[in-house]
């Protein structure tokens, strides 16, 4: 349990302040200035600090607490003893990973073949759609399409897949309309060769939209100007797309790029859950399923804690990584560049 | 944001007729294409939602003709609607839903407001180690098998808090109201001391009504994220009885359990299946529909300030 809060042992004064604001007096003459001040600064600003106790709570007790209790990925958890009261076993549970378990490198293999198809038609899909938005001389008409385009993404997972099953399912509507044409029907819907094409065409569906928010507001600050300019010298439109429009959005590119390496191992959870049971594991188990049908629902909960700590050990190294890279090529990345 | 288009309208003078914000009309024949694309685009966002409401007011007639899906239809039966709203597991779920994205979306506002204000503060006690946890897990997720462990030891496995505490806070969003509440002139502030305002009154009387667009944003986020809250309902509830909205949805419409009479409110004939589970449907997309186009404007707002401050 305490493992995040272990470090303000020797004195808390940063965050149980309202309860005797005069008990840090005899502190200070102890040494130095910092902690007088500290003292001092106290009993002047306790309300505010106050302030921070609700959202610090939430964030020790279900985020830093859980992260601690990654422990477990090193125990035999067993549930009636407890986190603190299960075996330490090192390494054992990883060996899932170094050992090469077959159902763990599937899920594996479809994480990674998820992402590089997503990436591929999922990422440049939203800069495509906010070119041609941008391109629309009515802010009018611009205006009631991003209404409409940005409204798959506030739809939850559950709804959307039942709005895939009516249209594409075995009595939805195009297989409907195929059979009453004399065609046959197609297998979409819990056909597993699909199942790739399905649900990032699912992806492609809810975000795209969305996506575009963030292209839009930096086109929005390419300076009037440059296309001014290039108007003069007679670039055509499609020639000032190519060299003012993309490369004003160079950066922003690069940044989604990097969050989205950071994320290429966490590939629509809810989205796949909801469909697994069709199509089998075979196909559809990845990653984070994988932890969930293994530990919740399986009982090793162990071994799918290591996975899960694995793979949020990798995803940080691979972001660190890219945004490496993106300094090696002069850009700013996720986090700028210390001097 | 503002500022931008405004300087955008503004030079919009017409230096020769054809040029319109610096760039030449497009060529008529890309416009035609552009026109179709754009057509072609919204109608497969729209054309899915006008398929779903119709077919959960069609007649059974129709349903039973046309294979249980419709595009158009001929005349508008409410009985389905009547039937789930009338008692039963969807109007149960219905009420959980409300209650808990109510209650969530309160008190996510009320921490990250209050946290956001103390984070944007010179002189609150800790701010820069409680602004690093912050920032730091956005980088570390802790991974589902502890959350979930942690979870059922404090006891909240079978309780409606397991869809809020855990997911109550957004480091993403603090930021954000942060950044906005770092906008306001220190003066402002200043003087409101010297007046005798408390931080409390502070917050309370300037820095949150000068915020209010970006709060509304917020809101919106954290209230869609309660209303589409399927996973840790699966994960945390057993009990179907406690079973929000999604999970209803779930069990009959995606996985296609038929609803008997028994999951229904009192109804004279049972409406046919389609029209009950499309009309769930149209329950639980709804409320996002009806509210989101009014926030839509403080989109960019939200969505930038994060992205440029985090």
């Amino acid at each position: 349990m305490n493992v995040a809060l272990t470090p303000p042992r020797q004195r808390k004064p940063a965050r149980k302040p309202a309860g005797e604001p005069t008990s840090d007096a005899p502190v200070a003459p102890a040494s130095g200035r910092p902690r007088r001040g500290l003292g001092f600064r106290l009993r002047q600003n306790w309300p505010l600090t106050l302030f921070l106790v609700p959202g610090t709570l939430v964030l020790l007790t279900f985020h830093y607490v859980p992260l601690g209790g990654n422990v477990i990925a090193f125990k035999d958890y067993l549930p009636f003893l407890g986190i603190g009261g299960s075996e330490w076993v090192g390494w054992d549970n990883f060996r899932i990973l170094f050992n090469g378990d077959p159902a763990f490198l599937n899920a594996l293999k479809n994480t990674l073949v998820i992402t590089l198809v997503q990436t591929i038609f999922v990422f440049p899909a939203p800069i495509a759609l906010a070119l041609l938005l941008n391109s629309l001389v009515s802010e009018r008409l611009k205006r009631v399409v991003q209404t409409i385009v940005y409204l798959p993404h506030f739809l939850s997972w559950v709804i959307v897949v039942a709005i895939f099953q009516q249209f594409l399912g075995g009595s939805g509507m195009l297989n409907n309309w195929l059979r009453s044409n004399g065609n046959d029907a197609l297998s979409i819907i819990g056909n597993p060769d699909a199942f790739i094409s399905l649900i990032t065409s699912q992806v492609m569906w809810k975000d795209t939209g969305w996506a575009t928010i963030l292209f839009l507001a930096v086109l929005s600050t390419i300076p009037n100007e440059l296309y001014e300019a290039a108007s003069m010298d007679g670039a055509s439109r499609t020639r000032q797309i190519w060299h003012i429009t993309l490369p004003g959005m160079r950066g922003i590119i690069i940044l989604l790029l990097i969050l989205k390496i950071g994320d290429s191992l966490t590939v629509g959870f809810e989205q796949i859950l909801l469909q697994q049971a069709a199509v089998g594991l075979h196909t559809s188990e990845v990653l984070d399923t994988y932890v969930y049908n293994n530990g919740v629902i399986g009982g090793n909960w162990g071994v799918s804690a290591a996975v899960g700590l694995a793979k949020g050990v990798v995803s940080v190294l691979l972001v660190l990584l890219a945004n490496r890279i993106a300094h090696i090529f002069g850009e700013d990345g996720v986090y700028r560049r210390e001097h | 944001m503002s500022t931008d288009t405004r300087t955008l309208v503004a030079r919009r003078r017409p230096r020769t007729s054809r040029i319109i914000n610096g760039q030449p009309l497009p060529h008529p024949v890309a416009r035609v294409v552009k026109g179709v694309l754009l057509v072609l685009v919204c109608a497969l966002v729209v054309v899915p939602f006008l398929g779903i409401f119709a077919t959960s007011v069609a007649p059974a007639e129709q349903l039973a003709r046309e294979n249980g899906f419709v595009l158009w239809p001929e005349s508008f039966q409410l009985e389905a609607y009547r039937s789930i709203l009338t008692g039963g597991v969807v109007s149960r779920a219905l009420v959980i839903s409300a209650g808990v994205t109510v209650v969530g979306t309160a008190l996510s506002l009320f921490a990250t407001t209050l946290m956001a204000y103390a984070l944007a503060r010179p002189a609150t006690v800790g701010r820069a180690p409680v602004l690093t946890l912050l920032l730091l897990s956005m980088l570390f997720a802790p991974g589902m098998i502890p959350t979930y462990l942690i979870v059922k030891q404090i006891g909240l496995l079978d309780s409606l808090w397991a869809l809020i505490l855990p997911s109550m806070l957004s480091a993403f969003n603090v930021i954000v109201v942060r950044s906005f509440f770092q906008n306001i002139p220190a003066e402002l502030i200043d003087s409101a001391k010297i007046d005798g305002a408390s931080e409390w009154q502070i917050f309370r009387m300037i820095s949150l009504p000068l915020s209010k667009a970006v709060l509304a944003v917020i809101g919106l986020f954290y209230a869609v994220q309660y209303w589409n809250a399927f996973f840790n309902a699966l994960l945390y509830l057993n009990d179907s009885s406690l079973w929000p909205l999604q999970m209803v949805l779930r069990t009959y419409v995606v996985n296609g359990t038929n609803l008997s009479p028994a999951d229904l409110g009192p109804a004279e004939i049972l409406p046919p299946q389609p029209a009950l589970q499309m009309a769930i449907l149209v329950i639980s997309f709804l409320p996002i529909v009806c509210v989101y186009p009014f926030l839509q404007k403080h989109f960019t707002k939200g969505v930038l300030t994060g992205a440029v401050k985090g």
